[in-house]
């Protein structure tokens, strides 16, 4: 599955399916102005689910990824109390930068991991930081977390709905620009070696690359993605709480990347719309059991559509 | 630190060990025998609390003496492994033992994720709180310190008589030298004529029911609320991975060792009571990345 879609330049198909998503996610919200938050909160799962993706690809699953939206959800809003002046561009950045960073350190522990070590140390790490975030109350303000004045956006002060609009577009467009960076980075030799730890470690190893080397570069890459979505989705909520961190909130990255299919970067984008409209809905039919509607949709995924919604619908053509 | 205080968190330290042994046990035991880990298992420790503390409550209402609370601590835990234990096994593990770690994982978090909302279907989101054992058997004196029997006594002990229960069922009797047969490898086990499917099912009902049983004996001296299953599944993932997956004398002593330092965090730095555990685990694998007890390629359970 791998090797079609990597080797091969992206299908027509995909690109079209790309383009209409864009076109949902910034149409439907002009018709629908109650849609673009869940709009921006999905984007921003997506790119943490793109993130998560890339590790799936070389056969790991990681059980803590929120750990790096919350952190640099926690560093923006820290930033922004402390200079207030700063613009939400920046704040991005440095959220990203700031996953980059911690994805540098941590993953240099945990990439000598794989399979089940790999995500529960993960998820171990993640439980870490949401300790220390609920516990220190006097710096982090506990689980209540800490709040955000709503910073200019590049360099203009904006109403909510301004914002919000912008955050969308930006959202969008970093989204579009992150997939396709992803994608050459998966054809580039550093990505296929990532792919080769699942395929066959040992024969990665023999070519001369190290898989743990490989390993920690897309951890990298991956805990920046998280980094970027927690920027956006602090700036987006106005607040940042240790429940972003959450290891429940890894397992649904773990899910939307599973959802959408991990064969291509639009799939994390295809997941994570479908998943938030399943939250939305089934949030509003079946209240207090929509994590149970995930559990049985995620069993059946794995039973039955195991490459995911992208991989039903851009099943290879018969040649 | 005094020596009443130094005596009083090593007595909770070791209950608390007690049941975090409990629930680790079963995670180790599954994972022993059939190489996967189930994230699932909180979920086991938080219905065995729940049915046992609802248990607990009818028999108040029906005017049982609380001397009964045994049975039904026991009644709840082994109802609730052997349900949603076969239940698990039969119509989810089963399918996929042979598929890739990851998706197994995906598969049970699954499960977690069902039996999660299914907790709060059930019991809601209020907390329960059935404490009428710990009040029945009262407290001891211990070197000028008052302690209840239940943490003193029943919690070490029910934990200490189901480490060697097993250790012996795993030696000494048929099925369990067939479990450990399948865990050594299922292959070979099978073609000397054992029915791994029946072991597996077995060995993860058993599994079950000792995670249910860790949280059937924690209701009476902890507040039930959503949530307990899905902390617990961290932390006893901590104790089975500091001890080495598949250790079962292991898990005994890092559950002590983590129960104790735990304790002591409490009494002397409260903040970083919830970081012990991880920060244990983390220092272990960082030097020994196959946990402490795992000698190499030797056979697990």
């Amino acid at each position: 599955m791998t090797k079609t879609t990597t080797s091969k330049m992206t299908s027509p198909k995909i690109k079209i399916a790309g383009v209409l998503l864009v076109l949902f996610a910034l149409g439907l919200p002009m018709i629908w102005p109650w849609l673009k938050t869940p709009m921006v909160v999905a984007t921003s799962f997506g790119i943490a689910a793109l993130g998560v993706s890339i590790l799936i690809r070389s056969g790991q699953l990681s059980f803590g990824h929120a750990m790096f939206s919350c952190a640099a959800g926690y560093a923006v809003a820290f930033t922004a109390r402390a200079m207030p002046e700063l613009d939400s561009a920046v704040l991005i950045l440095l959220g990203t930068a700031f996953g980059a960073v911690m994805g540098m350190v941590i993953g240099l522990f945990v990439v000598r991991y794989r399979a089940i070590f790999f995500g529960m140390l993960n998820l171990a790490l993640s439980m870490v930081l949401f300790s220390i975030l609920g516990k220190f109350y006097s710096l982090t303000g506990g689980t209540d977390g800490i709040r955000l004045a709503r910073p200019t956006f590049f360099g203009v002060r904006m109403e909510r709905d301004g914002f919000e609009t912008t955050l969308l577009v930006v959202a969008v467009v970093l989204a579009v620009a992150l997939a396709w960076g992803v994608q050459r980075y998966m054809m580039s030799i550093a990505g296929q070696a990532l792919t080769a730890v699942k395929t066959n470690e040992t024969r990665l190893e023999y070519v001369g690359l190290s898989a743990n080397r490989a390993l920690w570069i897309g951890y990298v890459i991956s805990a920046a993605l998280c980094g970027l979505s927690g920027a956006m989705f602090a700036l987006m909520q106005g607040l940042v709480t240790p429940e972003m961190g959450y290891w429940v909130r890894s397992g649904e990255i773990v899910f939307i990347s599973i959802l959408g299919g991990v064969g291509h970067p639009v799939g994390a984008f295809l997941g994570a719309l479908v998943f938030e409209f399943v939250k939305l809905y089934s949030a509003a039919l079946f209240t207090g059991a929509w994590q149970m509607v995930l559990g049985f949709v995620l069993i059946g995924l794995v039973f039955f559509v195991p490459t995911g919604l992208s991989g039903l619908l851009f099943r290879k053509e018969p040649k | 630190m005094n020596q009443e205080l130094f005596l009083l968190a090593m007595l909770d330290g070791l209950s608390y060990a007690a049941l975090l042994f409990l629930v680790a046990l079963g995670m180790t035991l599954v994972f022993g025998v059939m190489r996967i880990l189930n994230m699932a298992h909180g979920s086991m420790y938080a219905f065995g609390g729940y049915f046992a503390a609802t248990l607990g409550m009818w028999a108040v209402a029906a005017k049982f003496s609380p001397a009964w609370s045994f049975v039904w601590l026991l009644v709840a835990a082994l109802v609730v492994g052997a349900v949603m234990g076969a239940v698990m096994e039969i119509f989810l593990l089963r399918r996929i033992y042979h598929k890739e770690q990851i998706l197994q994982l995906l598969v049970t978090f699954a499960a977690f994720m069902i039996f999660e909302d299914l907790q709060r279907l059930i019991w809601g989101s209020q907390p329960y709180f059935v404490s009428n054992i710990v009040n029945y058997l009262g407290v001891a004196e211990v070197l000028g310190i008052t302690y209840t029997r239940y943490q003193l006594m029943v919690l070490p002990g029910v934990a200490l008589v189901v480490f060697f229960g097993l250790r012996h069922f795993l030696k000494s009797s048929s099925t369990g030298r067939q479990i450990v047969a399948v865990a050594h490898n299922r292959e070979v086990a099978m073609a000397m004529g054992i029915d791994a499917r029946r072991i597996c099912l077995l060995t993860f009902v058993v599994g079950s029911m000792l995670g249910a049983l860790g949280g059937a004996l924690a209701s009476p001296t902890t507040s039930l609320v959503p949530g307990i299953g899905a902390d617990m599944i961290v932390l006893s993932f901590a104790v089975v991975a500091t001890a080495g997956l598949g250790q079962i004398e292991g898990t005994l002593i890092t559950a002590i060792l983590i129960g104790l330092t735990r304790s002591f965090a409490v009494y002397l730095q409260p903040e970083s009571e919830v970081l012990v555990p991880y920060l244990i685990m983390v220092l272990v694998l960082l030097f020994r990345p196959q946990g402490l007890f795992s000698v190499a390629q030797a056979r697990r359970v």
